[in-house]
């Protein structure tokens, strides 16, 4: 009957802490979570976010309760005489319950993530050449050409500028095409919720759709070298006609440079290709 | 003073050839690649110098302890000379000893020692982020402390369970005299303290500044000092294969009679999870930095994207080694935890079975997860859900050993001694290392935290919340045996206390600003995330300082009160600790036979009054 | 003396050692160049100063422990030192003068051939206003990115007479001169450095002195 009690008292624990935590976790920290809702992608990952944080916090809540009751309830007295507890050395119904239960989360997690995944358009990670996860209906290409120790961004549609900038148009799919011209950069735009790792020779899409305007930070997320610290900037999402103003000033800036220019492409290979000298 | 005893295979003579090797190595590597191989003299460098002169050293550090003694006199077919088997006095704890006991001790000392430095680093870290863009180390030093940090730990931690606490206590948890091979067992542990010396040499050669992970093609235009990094891990890998080679086969042919697989203590049990990962993922990562060296002095194009060669492969390659790695860094952590609750809450382990199943589990299935490290690189985006899956799924044998833990604790009598204190936390950090695991096997969730302070904090709640916290309930609670002497619970428990506090008010508040935007390995950062940076520099210190308050316990414990503490302070059923502190050089008098369970709590013979496990002493079998 | 003396000693000797090494090692790792703080004059419409600096082919033994490493060097005070570490007054004008005496070797990424964030948007190679030089021209760049400031520096013709080999150079020697300005906006610690792959013998032409401070890379200290 004893062993009743300790069930139940942890059961209530979990079933009262969980009915507190899971409402804070939806309504207060949930929306609230990080990259934000600037763009379709990082509105995507806050959602699963948020769905993540909910599949665990019952779980969370039963170690902890269990945990904090066992040793309030289960602890030796001070001073206590040494006595053995009861030889239990399993309990099949409960091993099967946690396996049932834990399974059962992580099959709907992945298959979340999945779906998520797919709904999103790779909700801004970078996907490789071929994409799987794509918005159907027109894009605008933007690549992303990290160096050490700077990225660069091309426009393909705009004659191929190339600009030291980054400017989005606000409320347009973008398809980035990060690469690379020498080791591994990572291209993070955070508040967009965009990550690609830049490798050479690779073109690495990510898709992205901007809901507002405003400004947002650039970072290399992966080490490559000495300036990896400094390897940010700050790019800028305007709308369709400041873009239009700001991308023909591009142009017009960078003519003198424009002859040399390697033609577009999706990855480049510059000289020297090994050793230099 | 005997000088001639200065002439012998000691550690005197093993430094000077070791020095002497060094030379030798790096004049014969500027002979050589001279002429025959080009090595670009712009470049003021020369790698293969470098390396030879490592090997060299090596070869001379080693044969000047005497481990080319016994193969050579084997091989002339003459009777090898024993005196390795030198068993008395302090000496043999700086010399080649075959004793596992002394194994054990120099490797507890040893991995401490680097440990240090690689906490001296972590602290030099923080110091440098006090300030988002001001620097008291340059860019280049910044990287070189990074990289000897994480690699330093990663390289020292592998065997920082497994080194000290398998190699003293396993051959008797099993019932044996020794380990299947004695030599190969000194051998680890001289490698991977010749190798921890190379790896901190490469401060001199201009470090290296690709972190631990070494990703190419930066490795290959890195200066020497990165050498230093392949040399390091090269010898960690080969250390680490051997460590876990020689655990397998002691475990499966060294047994005491009775001592059933399932009979086996599940600190075992997860020694052997271990060593078969060790065994398989090392001689991947020797055979990666085999290629990057070549990479760097024969100019091969492995790594090189131009040159037909991909940085892919050296990430997959890497992260096949890698992602085993740091479940070799988890699983022990697992078996000291539940080696220690049945003994503080006086009950048998709960699920014993669930428990190995549990472990093996993670050891197979930490196969199959290693590209979640390139969610976003663009490699086989396909295969995405695959891998999210697979990582997903490591969260149910993780499970197994957390409901195991719990179940463990059920109706026990739980003493909150030091080890208790330090299992109990392994429990609450490993649930948050493991929660927070969950976002970054989550594809979208991934693609902010990848690469950000979140995945850094995450694996040093796993690594450090469960590696080191469960490093040191080892320490406290098997080091009496080890030495004889008790270590003081009153600053155990303040050790204990001011870690376990700093160490979540460092890692906590970084999961937070790692979701806030911040890059790992980044030696600036946005102003909005100073007031974040300077709380946690100021906990890292803390956590730096409760360390501290560890080595002077432990030190005033050890070396000046030296309290004996008897055969069985923890009135444990363990065979272990039926055996006198320290325990005999032979161990047993007699080999023991098992009967029954290795956890006998509470088992019939009235509560708690017999503290005897169920071990039946027979003759001992007849020596060959 | 009695065991727990000697142990007590033993003991504070570890305890010595270990602090030495420790300091010796954290004290390796913080010494850094001083900065070379540029002398300020008050010019018409706010401060300016005057930096000069030449990039050299190979260092010489004289000025660095990488003899055959490429470099930057500035003037301080008539003298030329290995110093790429500078302090410069915030809201100014910064008129620079290279002195450029290394050979071609031509940019990965040939859009960094335009200078950009420049007062005028130009810089004048031998008295000639430019704002592009050829990318396979170019030796160096010298490039404030935090600040949006990138000048391409054009080699000297691999044939030229009189070429410089040892540093530092004499004007005498086989050299461009490039004059350019840019204004330092707010305080701040901004890095500098090259994007040629002039780094001989390294993968790519990125290791060595261009990933080393002191040589192809700095800082600018704007206070």
């Amino acid at each position: 009957m004893r062993l009743q009690g300790h069930a139940g008292r942890i059961a209530a624990l979990t079933v009262v802490g969980t009915a507190i935590v899971l409402p804070l976790v939806i309504f207060v920290l949930g929306p609230n979570m990080p990259p934000g809702h600037r763009t379709t992608g990082a509105s995507s990952q806050v959602n699963d976010n948020t769905v993540l944080l909910v599949v665990m916090t019952p779980f969370t809540v039963f170690i902890l309760a269990y945990l904090a009751y066992a040793i309030f309830a289960f602890r030796a007295a001070a001073g206590e005489e040494l006595r053995d507890g009861p030889p239990i050395r399993g309990h099949m119904p409960s091993q099967i319950a946690w396996l049932v239960v834990t399974s059962a989360a992580v099959l709907f997690l992945a298959i979340f993530g999945t779906a998520e995944l797919f709904a999103s358009n790779g909700a801004g990670g970078g996907e490789g050449p071929k994409p799987i996860a794509k918005p159907s209906g027109p894009v605008l290409p933007v690549q992303v050409i990290g160096q050490q120790w700077e990225f660069t961004f091309r426009y393909p549609t705009y004659g191929g500028v190339e600009t030291a900038e980054l400017v989005l148009p606000v409320n347009r799919q973008i398809e980035f095409h990060v690469t690379s011209l020498d080791v591994i950069h990572s291209f993070w735009a955070y508040e967009l919720g965009v990550k690609a790792d830049a490798n050479p020779g690779v073109d690495n899409v990510a898709y992205v759709k901007a809901t507002k305007t405003g400004d947002f930070q650039i970072r290399c997320a992966e080490l490559c070298g000495l300036w990896h610290g400094y390897m940010f900037d700050t790019g800028h999402v305007v709308d369709a006609a400041q873009f239009d103003t700001w991308i023909a000033g591009e142009r017009k800036q960078f003519t003198p440079v424009e002859k040399y220019l390697p033609r577009y492409s999706v990855t480049y290979s510059p000289d020297p290709q090994v050793r230099a000298g | 003073m005997n000088f001639r005893r200065l002439l012998g295979y000691n550690l005197l003579t093993a430094f000077v050839l070791g020095i002497v090797g060094f030379y030798v190595g790096w004049w014969l590597g500027h002979q050589f690649s001279g002429p025959s191989i080009a090595y670009f003299a712009d470049t003021g460098q020369n790698d293969i110098a470098l390396f030879l002169a490592y090997l060299v050293g090596l070869i001379g550090f080693l044969s000047g302890l005497g481990f080319a003694s016994y193969p050579i006199q084997r091989l002339l077919g003459k009777p090898p000379s024993l005196r390795e088997k030198e068993t008395a006095g302090t000496g043999r704890y700086f010399t080649l000893c075959t004793d596992h006991k002394v194994v054990g001790m120099q490797y507890l000392i040893g991995i401490g020692a680097f440990i240090f430095v690689g906490g001296l680093n972590a602290m030099l870290i923080r110091f440098e982020l006090l300030s988002p863009t001001k620097q008291t180390f340059n860019a280049n030093n910044y990287l070189t402390i990074v990289g000897l940090h994480g690699t330093m730990m990663m390289g020292m931690m592998t065997s920082g369970i497994l080194g000290p606490f398998a190699n003293y206590f396993l051959p008797i948890m099993i019932g044996a005299r020794r380990m299947a091979f004695p030599r190969i067992e000194a051998l680890t542990f001289w490698l991977l303290m010749v190798a921890g010396v190379i790896l901190m040499t490469t401060v001199g050669y201009g470090g290296f500044p690709t972190g631990w992970t070494g990703y190419a093609p930066l490795n290959d235009q890195a200066n020497m000092g990165m050498d230093s990094y392949i040399v390091f891990f090269a010898l960690v890998g080969l250390s680490m294969s051997l460590l876990g080679l020689n655990m397998i086969a002691t475990v499966v042919t060294m047994r005491a009679p009775g001592m059933a697989w399932g009979r086996l203590p599940i600190f075992v049990w997860s020694v052997i999870a271990t060593s078969v990962l060790m065994l398989l993922a090392a001689p991947v990562l020797i055979s990666t930095l085999l290629m990057v060296a070549l990479d760097r002095t024969a100019q091969t194009g492995f790594f090189n994207a131009q040159a037909g060669g991909s940085p892919y492969l050296y990430q997959n390659l890497f992260w096949i080694f890698g992602h085993p790695e740091v479940y070799i860094l988890a699983l022990p952590g697992m078996g000291i935890l539940l080696e220690i609750l049945p003994v503080f809450a006086r009950k048998p382990l709960w699920g014993y079975r669930l428990a190995v199943t549990g472990m093996l589990g993670i050891s197979l299935l930490s196969w199959l997860v290693w590209q979640h490290h390139l969610f976003v690189s663009g490699i086989n985006a396909d295969l995405r859900p695959f891998y999210m899956l697979s990582t997903e799924l490591i969260s149910l044998p993780t499970g197994f050993i957390f409901i195991c833990a719990l179940g463990t604790l059920w109706q026990g009598r739980i003493r909150f001694t030091v080890p208790m204190l330090f299992a109990l936390a392994w429990l609450f950090n490993f649930l948050i290392g493991g929660l927070s695991g969950v976002f970054l096997s989550d594809v979208p969730s991934d693609v902010t935290t990848h690469g950000s302070f979140f995945s850094m904090a995450h694996f040093h709640y796993t690594i450090m919340g469960g590696l080191l916290f469960s490093f040191f309930a080892a320490i406290y609670f098997w080091v009496p045996k080890m030495t004889g002497y008790a270590i003081n619970e009153r600053f155990g428990k303040i050790h204990f206390w001011t870690m376990f506090i700093a160490f979540n008010s460092t890692f906590g508040p970084l999961l937070v600003i790692g979701f806030l935007g911040m890059p790992r390995r980044a030696v600036t950062y946005a102003g909005y995330l100073h007031g974040g940076n300077t709380w946690v520099s100021i906990s890292a210190f803390f956590l730096g300082g409760s360390m501290l308050v560890f080595v002077g316990n432990f030190v005033w414990s050890q070396v000046f009160a030296r309290v004996p503490v008897g055969a069985n302070p923890w009135a444990s059923k363990s065979i272990e600790w039926q055996l006198p502190s320290p325990v005999p050089v032979h161990n047993f008098d007699r080999i023991p036979t098992f009967g029954a369970d290795p956890y006998p709590y509470g088992d019939g013979d009235g509560a708690g009054d017999s503290t005897a496990p169920r071990v039946v002493t027979a003759p001992a079998r007849p020596r060959p | 003396m009695s065991m727990r003396v000697q142990k007590a000693l033993a003991t504070l000797l570890g305890i010595v050692v270990v602090g030495i090494l420790a300091g010796i090692y954290v004290t390796s790792l913080t010494g850094g160049p001083t900065p070379y703080r540029v002398p300020v004059a008050a010019a018409a419409g706010g401060r300016s100063v005057n930096l000069t600096i030449q990039t050299v082919a190979a260092v010489g033994p004289k000025l660095a422990p990488n003899a055959n490493w490429v470099s930057y060097l500035v003037r301080e005070h008539g003298i030329w030192h290995r110093s790429t570490v500078w302090t410069l007054p915030a809201n100014s004008l910064i008129h620079v003068t290279v002195y450029q005496f290394d050979g071609k070797s031509g940019l990965r990424n040939p859009f960094l051939a335009q200078a950009r964030g420049l007062v005028g948007d130009a810089f004048t190679l031998n008295g000639k206003s430019l704002s592009t030089i050829n990318p396979d021209d170019a030796s160096h760049t010298f490039a404030i990115p935090q600040l949006g400031v990138l000048v391409p520096l054009a080699g000297v013709a691999d044939d030229a007479e009189n070429q410089c080999d040892v540093a530092p150079c004499p004007l005498s020697t086989a050299h461009n001169t490039i004059t350019f300005t840019f204004r330092t906006g707010k305080k701040g610690h901004y890095r500098w450095q090259c994007f040629v792959p002039c780094a001989a013998g390294f993968y790519y032409g990125f290791g060595g002195p261009m990933q080393t401070i002191g040589y192809m890379d700095g800082f600018v200290n704007v206070v």
